[in-house]
């Protein structure tokens, strides 16, 4: 079997701050295979962000640190590159598309100019051939009259244009891998759908894989071959999306899969978890999810559960599935 | 049938671009038609699901019913009376009956004023209590209804998350006793499991103290399960309205039927999200004549390029604005 694309391997991230460590990753494990979409689901403070800037060695060290573990892409440790080595794999190799193209996106420069510059940076190529290519990518993303709009500003496109500009900066150097963070969230629920298409239309195209974060279980219901669901630091369960769905492990997935309310029919009340999500600079003894949950025990209070395989591909990490002591 | 408690009646707003003099002038003046001749009315007890994505006018709308901003044209009336005609005084009285709820738990409570300040402050512009033991009490009382405890009273904003933020908003809205509130987009900044309890709270109260609410929203799951009834909005107009089942399960508009075939659904089995509309949203600003969703509609036809369809009864209760139907 091949190896992956991308590979966390037991990563943990702090932040050393003036009031203490945030811990904001621990122990994280999952690969991307080649063609793969992964889907990356949590709510605020569950570390799916800071997972995807890590990756791409945008977390500023200090006040950040890695803590533990690595992180390899086509089998190289990203933490043992030179900032140039770094260089040419961000943007060549591996492109991230953010949440919000208006801040991601320079106001002062064209939207031209920008692409093209990355592709003069990373591609090596001259103006006339950048601009060339510029048009070329943002045809294929469906901006119309590329021609004439590869010159308008950033303030000149809307949300859903501003979205597809940024996908066109990063496929324009043909990576292998894209990282989209929350690229939809933004969006209306018409223009989430034509951008959701576009993307998983690019990376057919172009066979990449694809590392989707979202807080949106609906967008990966749909987008993603396999999702990772985050908790507070930890990756709590993961599997391919059919499991996932139709089988959740965790009391948190369970949780969360139920307290949405559905669009094809309307129930009385909804099921929500009870309680809200634990300081992080100060959390619970053993696992953090335990006082939300309505099936913690009293060993829940005391470790941190393991993540483990309980099926072939499908992990969660619950004290539930404790092998019994003999 | 008994008399609405809320009743819309072609109600306007336009915003001026550029309106000063030079510009005029120079033909620059811009109308933005945000609100272009809305009409709805809700019971008393009833929710109504305001729908629409982003710039269809649907929070200037609410904004309009508090009287926040004044139409520039159209009735609002309250319980039979015409509310854009009360004297300042009765205005102000009237504040207790309507209130508004906001998106943003991070902006709409005063970070400097401890939860006692903001929850007693209503009471004091109303004149609701008498002392500072009855105000100590109410407050308490308050935060009891929306789920918090007294170990709150007297701490700031920031000390809390967005779900508690919000239940405070809740709360604050709730001391002054109104018949009708307005929620903006009340849960849309909440992580989706505290999305339910706040739901879930606002389900109770309604149900304790026969509130009537104008729910307004983007997620169309969110409206499916508090709405009794729903209207959609588009650019400034409201393209359908009816009882939630029948929008969500009979739509006759293509822009609902759009809405609902978008958005993506939270079970791999259900069909993926799919796009049944081409193009962009419309601007509001100087529209061109005819029906907002035409350019981008598949049923579209050389009338609707002319004339704005009106907002028809077809079956009971359930009205569309389409010429093609």
């Amino acid at each position: 079997m091949s190896e992956p694309v991308l590979e966390l391997d037991n990563l943990s991230v702090q932040f050393n701050l003036k009031r203490g460590v945030l811990r904001a990753i621990d122990s994280v494990s999952f690969s991307v295979d080649k063609g793969e979409t992964f889907g990356l689901v949590g709510e605020s403070g569950s570390g799916k962000s800071v997972t995807a800037r890590t990756i791409m060695r945008l977390i500023p060290q200090p006040p950040g640190e890695i803590a533990s573990g690595t992180v390899r892409f086509q089998g190289r440790d990203l933490y043992e590159m030179s900032d140039d080595e770094i260089r040419e794999i961000r943007g060549q190799n591996i492109a991230m598309v953010f949440q919000e193209p208006m801040n991601a996106l320079n106001p002062v420069f064209t939207v031209g100019s920008q692409i093209g510059d990355a592709l003069r940076t990373n591609m090596g190529m001259s103006k006339l051939e950048a601009r060339e290519r510029t048009i070329e990518m943002l045809q294929l993303v469906g901006i119309p009259s590329p021609s004439a709009r590869i010159d308008n500003y950033v303030h000149e496109f809307s949300g859903g244009m501003r979205q597809r500009v940024m996908l066109a900066m990063a496929l324009s150097c043909d990576p292998t891998f894209l990282i989209a963070d929350e690229p939809t969230t933004a969006l209306d629920v018409t223009i989430q759908a034509v951008i959701l298409e576009l993307i998983t239309s690019m990376i057919e195209r172009f066979d990449m894989s694809l590392l989707f974060i979202t807080h949106n279980l609906g967008v990966v219901a749909h987008a993603c071959d396999k999702i990772g669901v985050m908790y507070a630091s930890h990756l709590v369960e993961m599997g391919t999306k059919d499991e996932i769905f139709a089988n959740p492990q965790h009391p948190y997935t369970k949780g969360l899969l139920r307290s949405i309310p559905r669009l094809d029919v309307q129930e009385k009340f909804l099921t929500p978890i009870d309680g809200t999500v634990c300081n992080m600079m100060d959390p619970p003894r053993g696992c953090k999810f335990n006082p939300r949950c309505s099936e913690a025990m009293d060993i829940c209070r005391e470790q941190i559960p393991e993540f483990r395989e309980l099926a072939p591909g499908h992990f969660a990490a619950c004290h539930l599935h404790d092998q019994p002591t003999v | 049938m008994s008399e609405p408690l809320l009743e819309v009646k072609d109600l306007v707003k336009h915003f001026t671009l550029n309106g000063d003099l030079v510009s005029r002038i120079a033909g620059k003046t811009q109308t933005v038609k945000a609100v272009d001749g809305v009409s709805f009315y809700i019971h008393q007890g009833e929710t109504l699901g305001l729908v629409g994505e982003s710039g269809c006018g649907k929070s200037t709308t609410g904004r309009l019913i508090t009287r926040l901003i004044e139409p520039t044209a159209g009735d609002i009336n309250l319980r039979g009376e015409d509310m854009l005609a009360f004297s300042p005084k009765r205005m102000r009285e009237t504040r207790k009956d309507v209130q508004l709820v906001f998106q943003d738990p991070y902006s709409s409570l005063n970070p400097r004023k401890t939860i006692m300040d903001i929850l007693s402050r209503p009471l004091e512009v109303h004149n609701l209590a008498d002392n500072w033991h009855e105000k100590r009490e109410r407050v308490l009382e308050l935060l009891n209804l929306v789920g918090m405890g007294s170990e709150h009273i007297d701490r700031y904003p920031h000390e809390f998350s967005g779900g508690q933020r919000q239940r405070i908003a809740i709360a604050r809205a709730l001391s002054v006793t109104p018949d009708l509130v307005i929620g903006d987009e009340p849960v849309s900044a909440l992580d989706v499991s505290i999305q339910a309890q706040i739901l879930n709270l606002l389900r109770e109260l309604q149900a304790k103290f026969s509130l009537t609410y104008l729910f307004i929203a983007h997620d169309l799951a969110v409206i499916r399960h508090i709405s009794d009834r729903v209207a959609v909005m588009y650019v400034g107009k409201i393209v359908e309205s009816g009882p939630v089942e029948t929008i969500f399960n009979e739509p006759l508009h293509p822009y609902t039927k759009a809405l609902l075939a978008a958005v993506p659904e939270a079970d791999p089995k259900k069909p993926p999200p799919r796009l049944t509309l081409e193009g962009e949203v419309a601007t509001p600003i100087d529209p061109p004549p005819g029906c907002r969703l035409n350019g981008r509609c598949p049923l579209a036809t050389s009338i609707c390029g002319e004339v704005e369809p009106p907002l028809l009864e077809v079956a009971t209760n359930h009205q569309v604005a389409c010429h093609n139907l």
